[in-house]
């Protein structure tokens, strides 16, 4: 099966549109510039801009299954690659000893090792599955033998297992990597990214994010929210918040004060769902703060 | 609009490539293949359109967000006909002075007895000048003293995973032990033992470069440069502190100790300058610190808690640090001398968020807190 075909760059954003992921000119370019060239995509930018969200909206323009692998400390090869199902295997043997006759030792060990007893982790089940997306969440969270590996598999797509072979993609999975910057992530990794930096939306663009993922918040409220938001951003509270809502927040926060039923903020509804805007004590107060100062004339 | 380039003459492949060295002068790491992948990108977009061949390029080329925004200079400047290049990068001010030679090896030549007297000498010398302040040493003793932090015995400090490997001894290892024994058709085999595996924390360094500590600067410096080498790849990033934050990891991992230092000379904007304290610190965890730099993770702060700012954002800062982090180490190099009290402002108000409080002013306090880190 071959990838679905995209002739251009608006073509992709305007794809994209369609399951409710709004990306700018660049990003297009650098979507379908990773599609046509089968490079996997690196995407960095602060929390909640839409690097996962990107995968997810990928996934279902491109009509392919998401395989998703998230990082973490320790992570190792056989929790992204593959492992043998054990207990299975045990009980295999025991059935086969149950059914009598003169079980072939070999033969038994053999089968053993059966396609049905392995796990595809990840990484396999996107090559076997392929087409289709492999998303690599936060590889900055993983270590740097990780990295070396991944890279390993990304430059071949081909995964071999000692008692059944190699596993080869029929079409190169369509690879997104996100990283959140803990660390900096080896150039050669880099190398064979395509590298994309995803940043906070201009006021517009985000509005038009609620309005089409949230599309029972009304256009006055949605705007409301997100010039508090971009507010909360760039403003004079910004160097004080410890995290400045992302996009993911400005959608939580849209729609915490729509079932309560607001159509426009007021100080009370603000504080009763501040919490879907910011997850620290002292950001809550100074956002209160802030929004005192906004809302009374 | 198409691309303009600055002379009609060449070929479009030669333009592209013109421009990726460019991109080079200006200190973006463009390599050969980035450049190949830049030019295949580039007719996939498509040379007419502007839009397109930038993101083009920012997509293969750039690898950081400091490289986008050379990036975007160097795309302005050159695809501009009006506009000049921008200037590369300038050339590093003057070549570091040569170190010079350590004493020690003075004792070449001479009768036997004459030897000795001269190794005890120089060793009591050496452990001399182990203890003594180091910012109070001649530019020839430092330069002795810079030999000597090789010598620091360095550990990493480690931290139980939850996986575990094999081991001659532990609890015993079930699965594998029966997974050995059906390998031999379900006969007894020898018994598997398991521990839980050991991983390198990370330790992040944050030197405080303010005029109050310039004495200091360039052996904490080489303390940096040495944990970094001798601590297994990537697990120790270092910043500075003072009016701004900076990340000096990169320039510490070239391997010389000299060029090191000269490049991370080149990187920190604001060596002695004053003390904001509380605010590069908040900047340091907004920005790194709780997304995962710090987060269990043994920080060594150096500083003498000389704050120019307000005291209570600066504790605020250090309890934040502490939650995230798993042990803070406060060095002060004031802490060792005689007659020191904890009395400055920024020091009473870091005191209650820090786990150790060591000093840090010869190069014997130095290896005490290897020590220390060695056993977080």
């Amino acid at each position: 099966m071959e990838l679905p075909d995209v002739p251009d760059a608006p073509t992709v954003a305007a794809r994209l549109r369609e399951t409710g992921y709004l990306c700018d000119d660049d990003l297009a370019t650098v979507v379908f510039l990773a599609l046509r060239m089968e490079r996997p995509l690196l995407l960095e930018g602060e929390p909640g801009t839409g690097k996962t969200a990107l995968a997810e909206a990928l996934a279902a323009t491109l009509d392919l299954p998401l395989v998703r692998l998230q990082c973490y400390e320790g992570i190792d090869a056989t929790q992204a690659l593959y492992d043998w199902d054990f207990p299975r295997q045990v009980l295999h043997l025991r059935a086969l000893e149950a059914a009598g006759g003169d079980v072939d030792a070999e033969g038994a060990e053999k089968s053993l090792y059966d396609e049905r007893f392995l796990l595809a982790r990840p990484v396999l089940a996107a090559l076997q599955q392929a087409p289709a997306v492999l998303l690599v969440d936060e590889v900055d969270r993983a270590d740097d033998e990780f990295e070396a590996f991944l890279l390993e598999v990304l430059s071949t797509y081909q995964v071999s297992i000692p008692e059944l072979g190699t596993v080869r993609a029929a079409t190169p999975p369509v690879v997104v990597l996100t990283s959140n910057r803990t660390r900096e992530l080896h150039d050669a990794l880099k190398r064979r990214c395509l590298y994309h930096w995803i940043d906070h939306p201009g006021l517009e663009r985000e509005v038009e994010v609620v309005r089409t993922r949230a599309p029972e918040v009304s256009e006055a409220l949605a705007r409301q929210v997100v010039t508090v938001v971009q507010q909360l951003r760039t403003g004079t509270a910004a160097g004080t918040l410890q995290k400045p809502p992302g996009v993911a927040e400005t959608l939580d926060w849209a729609r915490a004060l729509h079932h309560l039923g607001a159509t426009e903020i007021d100080l009370e509804s603000a504080a009763r769902t501040v919490g879907a805007l910011v997850k620290y004590r002292e950001d809550a107060d100074r956002v209160r703060q802030a929004l005192d100062r906004m809302l009374t004339p | 609009m198409s691309l303009q380039a600055p002379t009609a003459t060449r070929g479009p492949d030669e333009v592209l490539l013109g421009f990726t060295h460019a991109l080079r002068a200006a200190g973006v790491g463009v390599t050969h293949d980035r450049g190949a992948s830049f030019l295949a990108a580039v007719a996939l977009v498509g040379l007419g359109d502007v839009v397109a061949v930038r993101a083009a390029g920012r997509a293969t080329l750039c690898a950081g967000p400091d490289d986008l925004d050379r990036f975007d200079q160097v795309f302005a400047a050159f695809f501009d006909p009006r506009g000049e290049l921008p200037r590369s990068r300038p050339a590093p001010a003057g070549a570091p002075a040569p170190a010079l030679l350590p004493e020690s090896d003075a004792g070449a030549g001479g009768a036997a007895d004459e030897d000795e007297e001269v190794v005890r000498a120089m060793a009591s010398d050496v452990e001399v000048l182990r203890h003594r302040d180091v910012a109070a040493l001649s530019p020839g003793e430092k330069a002795r003293l810079a030999d000597m932090f090789a010598s620091l015995h360095v550990r990493a400090p480690v931290r139980r995973t939850s996986r575990h490997e094999r081991w001659r001894r532990g609890d015993v290892d079930a699965a594998r032990t029966v997974r050995a024994s059906l390998r031999r058709m379900g006969e007894p085999a020898e018994i598997a033992w398991r521990r839980r595996s050991l991983r390198p924390r990370r330790v992040v360094l944050l030197v405080d470069v303010s005029g109050s500590m310039s004495g200091y600067a360039d052996a904490l410096l080489r303390l940096a440069h040495r944990l970094t080498h001798a601590l297994p790849a990537s697990r120790v990033e270092t910043f500075t502190l003072g009016t701004r934050l900076t990340h000096l990891t990169r320039p510490l991992r070239l391997r010389e100790a000299d060029r090191a230092l000269v490049a991370a000379g080149e990187t920190v904007p604001d060596w002695s300058g004053g003390t904001r304290l509380g605010e590069s610190l908040g900047a340091f965890l907004d920005r790194w610190g709780r997304r995962g730099a710090a987060r269990g993770a043994v920080v060594v702060v150096f500083s003498d808690g000389w704050e120019r700012g307000d005291p209570a954002l600066l504790a605020e800062q250090v309890a934040r640090l502490q939650r995230v982090a798993h042990r803070v180490v406060w060095v002060n190099p004031h802490r060792g001398k005689a007659g020191y009290e904890p009395v400055q402002q920024g020091v009473l108000a870091v005191l209650p968020h820090v786990d150790d409080f060591v000093a840090g002013h010869s190069l014997a306090t130095y290896a005490e807190l290897c020590e220390v880190i060695a056993r977080a």
